[in-house]
């Protein structure tokens, strides 16, 4: 990697994801489809901070789904509570709280939502919440210098632990629905085309702020840290680098992207539920990032706006078939290009530019296929 | 609650009537051929809607992929007889009705997804859809937002009333009052073990069953809920053997059903001897199918609808259905529910005389179906059916034997007041 923030190459690539982004699929789609894409997109930020704590830092997360969730329930709590005032809700025998709790007999406001009806509160608690929680996982597991297998179990059983927590908590949380039915974002109606359009916008600048996020971090001391880290642990603690801090941190920056994505998730769709908050989802976001890449920061968005479209568009076409079309999918790519599609355009559509636009053609990236990165990772 | 709902005012109810009045002449002709130029697309859709000179546009939206794909199969394979039966009888307002169907996947924001989709882009006219209440609760807001009509068949813990739903399942009044009635004047059943996967359907029918079962002044011994997927029931099958309840009120769904009923069996509760007595409304013959009938037999389940049902509409369904999709084939409640869903759309279509969603609406409260496998079913006001409420007795060869059935049908109440 260069030691700048960007080469040219870079430069180029993001101007032409944004462009994509920012102009080409507002122009070219309807609003339906449009608010399907910033739907995907808010993967891509999951994907994002798998790139930099999986590709770069060798921790493999099987638990990104625990911090989106956060964020996206911290979001749909403000919201339920804004679509709860006692006028919506006049029918409840309690009026004035979510309906789900009313079903489920709870006639007061836990003391825990409270804090949510303040909007600046909700946005710091969609960071701060996910982050301490990342926090007190990678303290406990990195510390102890648990890694690798282990980490990624563990962070599994934990996304497992936390959905059956929300799916049992019902009254609390709204269990298996999730929180649904939320209508407007301090008085003004998130559901129309418009708000939609608007929140698009929003989101694709908010990405487009966590990759250059992601990047400065990928080209700092810190970036190479992280990767000397992947390949050689010991090496780096020897050095007198406390490697349990490192790992702490970028996991939590993960973290925090992640849940960013997740807020996203709600305002652009509309609800929450357990569904992204457990092993499957957990695992679709680190097929987001292998597909495109685990080493690319604009992989990691290409990876999770092609998995998503083939979804639905396979869904849609092949109601009965389209799952057999998407484990195709995968399979392919983890066998054809280990390293994902940024993989793929690096080792052929590069050198292909570099010839056209005479120069010599970058380096073979150093970097690992994912089995030896795995390999690695366990020992 | 009464007839009357509160959005109805008396100008809207006298609309309707003549509405209805006027397509009494159509009515009449239902089997026969309606002509579609005397319909021009025009009139009888005036909100964009897929409805063409020949052709009308609904979807179909249930799981064929994941965890409920097992259960929603059933309702996919009744929606697309009924439609398939509906065009074969001349279409509605002369059209030919096309499907689009959708994969909701067991998954409720693809189902949200998807029923946008299908309203937004597609336009279809109806959607026939959805099985559990989360993938209801997903969809409901992008129907009211962008006025379409669901035809939701499951059995549901009620607590809804939405203009954009019309519920061909029983709520869960409807579904239980009977059941535990029946237990208690005919089994002199006393106490009662209430239990259920966790969720809302469970939690909300379990409720409701305790509210009823104290008013008849019996007792509840026990009441425990288990996670959805759970396997390990042994603990509270020891303290069904220890308490002793005459009844065993049983809410388990989908997979959890399995190891429930041959762990309630490899315990020794042998069902047969109804001592105790278990009583489901969550077991249809689907269900049955994964349980196995011998695990299962002497049970009774209390819902609208078994496939022994003996009647003629009934005898032609079953006939219809298995030529359709296999002599293999079982038919539960809901399967049955969601054959409805087509027949009732047609038939406010015809009556409203018009695809557009509004006058569906208006037109629907008082359809009456009177070729319902199930025998005879009216829309209430309140959107959801009046039906009857049967109790059936599990066999052995995993269908049931209808041992009970109400005198009247049960009037639908999704907010039932005392049982709240």
């Amino acid at each position: 990697m260069n030691a700048t923030l960007y080469t040219r190459r870079e430069w180029i690539a993001l101007a032409v994801l944004a462009a994509l982004i920012l102009i080409v699929f507002p122009a070219t789609m309807d609003i339906f489809r449009l608010n399907l894409v910033g739907k995907y997109l808010t993967y891509a930020f999951v994907a994002a901070g798998l790139v930099l704590c999986w590709g770069h830092g060798g921790i493999l997360s099987l638990g990104q789904g625990i911090f989106f969730g956060l964020g996206g329930y911290c979001m749909a709590m403000f919201l339920k509570l804004e679509a709860s005032s006692p006028e919506n809700t006049a029918i409840q025998s309690t009026p004035g709280i979510p309906d789900f709790m009313d079903w489920n007999q709870v006639t007061e406001l836990p003391f825990w939502w409270i804090p949510f009806k303040s909007f600046p509160f909700t946005l710091a608690a969609v960071i701060v919440v996910p982050v301490v929680f990342a926090y007190i996982i990678g303290a406990a597991m990195f510390k102890r210098r648990v890694g690798g297998v282990y980490f990624a179990i563990i962070t599994q059983a934990i996304a497992a632990i936390l959905t059956i927590l929300i799916i049992g908590q019902q009254g609390y949380t709204g269990g298996v629905n999730g929180i649904t039915d939320l209508r407007t974002l301090l008085g003004w109606d998130i559901r129309t085309d418009s708000a939609k359009f608007i929140l698009y916008f929003v989101n694709a600048a908010l990405l487009i702020v966590v990759l250059l996020l992601g990047q400065a971090v990928r080209v700092s001391k810190f970036g190479r840290l992280l990767i000397a880290m992947r390949d050689k642990e010991d090496r780096v603690r020897f050095s007198g680098y406390s490697v349990a801090d490192f790992k702490i941190f970028i996991f939590c920056l993960a973290a925090a992207f992640s849940a960013i994505g997740g807020a996203m998730f709600t305002l652009q769709v509309g609800f929450m539920s357990p569904s992204f908050v457990g092993i499957v989802p957990s695992i679709e976001m680190v097929i987001f990032a292998a597909v495109g890449g685990r080493l690319s920061l604009f992989g990691a968005v290409y990876g999770a706006l092609i998995v998503n479209w083939a979804k639905t568009s396979f869904s849609e076409s092949f109601p009965e078939l389209w799952l057999f079309a998407m484990g195709g999918l995968f399979i392919a790519v983890v066998m054809a290009f280990p390293n994902g599609l940024a993989g793929l355009f690096r080792s052929h559509v590069e050198p292909l530019l570099a010839k056209l636009t005479r120069k010599s053609p970058p380096p073979p990236a150093p970097d690992a296929t994912p089995a030896e990165a795995v390999k690695l990772a366990a020992e | 609650m009464s007839d009357d709902t509160p959005r109805k005012s008396p100008i809207a109810t006298r609309r309707q009537v003549l509405a209805g009045i006027s397509a009494l002449p159509f009515m009449g002709m239902l089997g026969g051929k309606v002509n579609a130029a005397d319909y021009p697309t025009a009139e009888v859709n005036t909100t964009g809607l897929a409805v063409t000179d020949d052709k009308v546009t609904v979807g179909i939206l249930h799981s064929v992929t994941g965890t409920m794909a097992i259960s929603e199969t059933g309702s996919v394979q009744a929606e697309k007889l009924a439609i398939k039966q509906i065009n074969d009888m001349g279409g509605v307002l002369g059209r030919q009705i096309d499907f689009i169907q959708e994969d909701g996947a067991s998954d409720w924001p693809t189902f949200a997804e998807k029923a946008k989709k299908l309203l937004v882009q597609d336009k279809v006219a109806s959607v026939m859809g959805c099985w559990t209440s989360a993938s209801r609760k997903a969809v409901l807001p992008v129907f009211e937002q962008y006025n379409g009509m669901l035809y939701y068949p499951t059995f549901y813990e009620g607590l809804e009333e939405s203009p954009n739903v019309i519920y061909t399942g029983q709520e869960a009044t409807q579904q239980i009052i009977a059941g535990i009635d029946w237990v208690a004047q005919n089994k002199g059943a006393k106490s009662f073990y209430l239990l259920g996967s966790d969720y809302i359907w469970p939690r909300t029918s379990n409720k409701i069953a305790r509210k009823h079962i104290d008013k008849l002044g019996l007792e509840v011994v026990g009441e425990e809920y288990y996670p959805l997927g759970h396997t390990q029931f042994n603990s509270v099958i020891n303290k069904i053997k220890l308490r002793k309840p005459d009844v065993i009120y049983a809410i388990v769904v989908g997979g959890s059903n399995v190891a429930f009923y041959k762990q309630l069996k490899a315990a020794g509760i042998d069902m047969t001897k109804e001592k105790p007595l278990l009583l489901t409304i969550s077991v249809t013959e689907d269900e049955i199918l994964g349980i196995g009938g011998e695990n299962i037999v002497g049970a009774y389940a209390c819902m609208k609808y078994f496939q022994s049902l003996p009647n003629d509409n009934n005898a032609e369904f079953v006939k219809a259905f298995k030529e359709m999709w296999g002599d293999e084939i079982v038919i539960g409640d809901v399967t049955q529910a969601a054959y409805l869903g087509p027949w009732l759309w047609k038939m406010a279509v015809e009556k409203a005389g018009s695809f557009d969603i509004d006058k569906v609406r208006e037109a629907s409260p008082g359809i009456e179906f009177t070729k319902a496998p199930e025998g005879y079913v009216r829309i209430h006001e309140n959107h959801h059916l009046w039906s009857k409420t049967r109790v059936g007795h599990a066999l052995d060869d995993g269908q049931y034997e209808v041992v009970f059935e109400t005198e009247d049908l049960v009037e639908p109440d999704p907010f039932p007041e005392g049982y709240q």
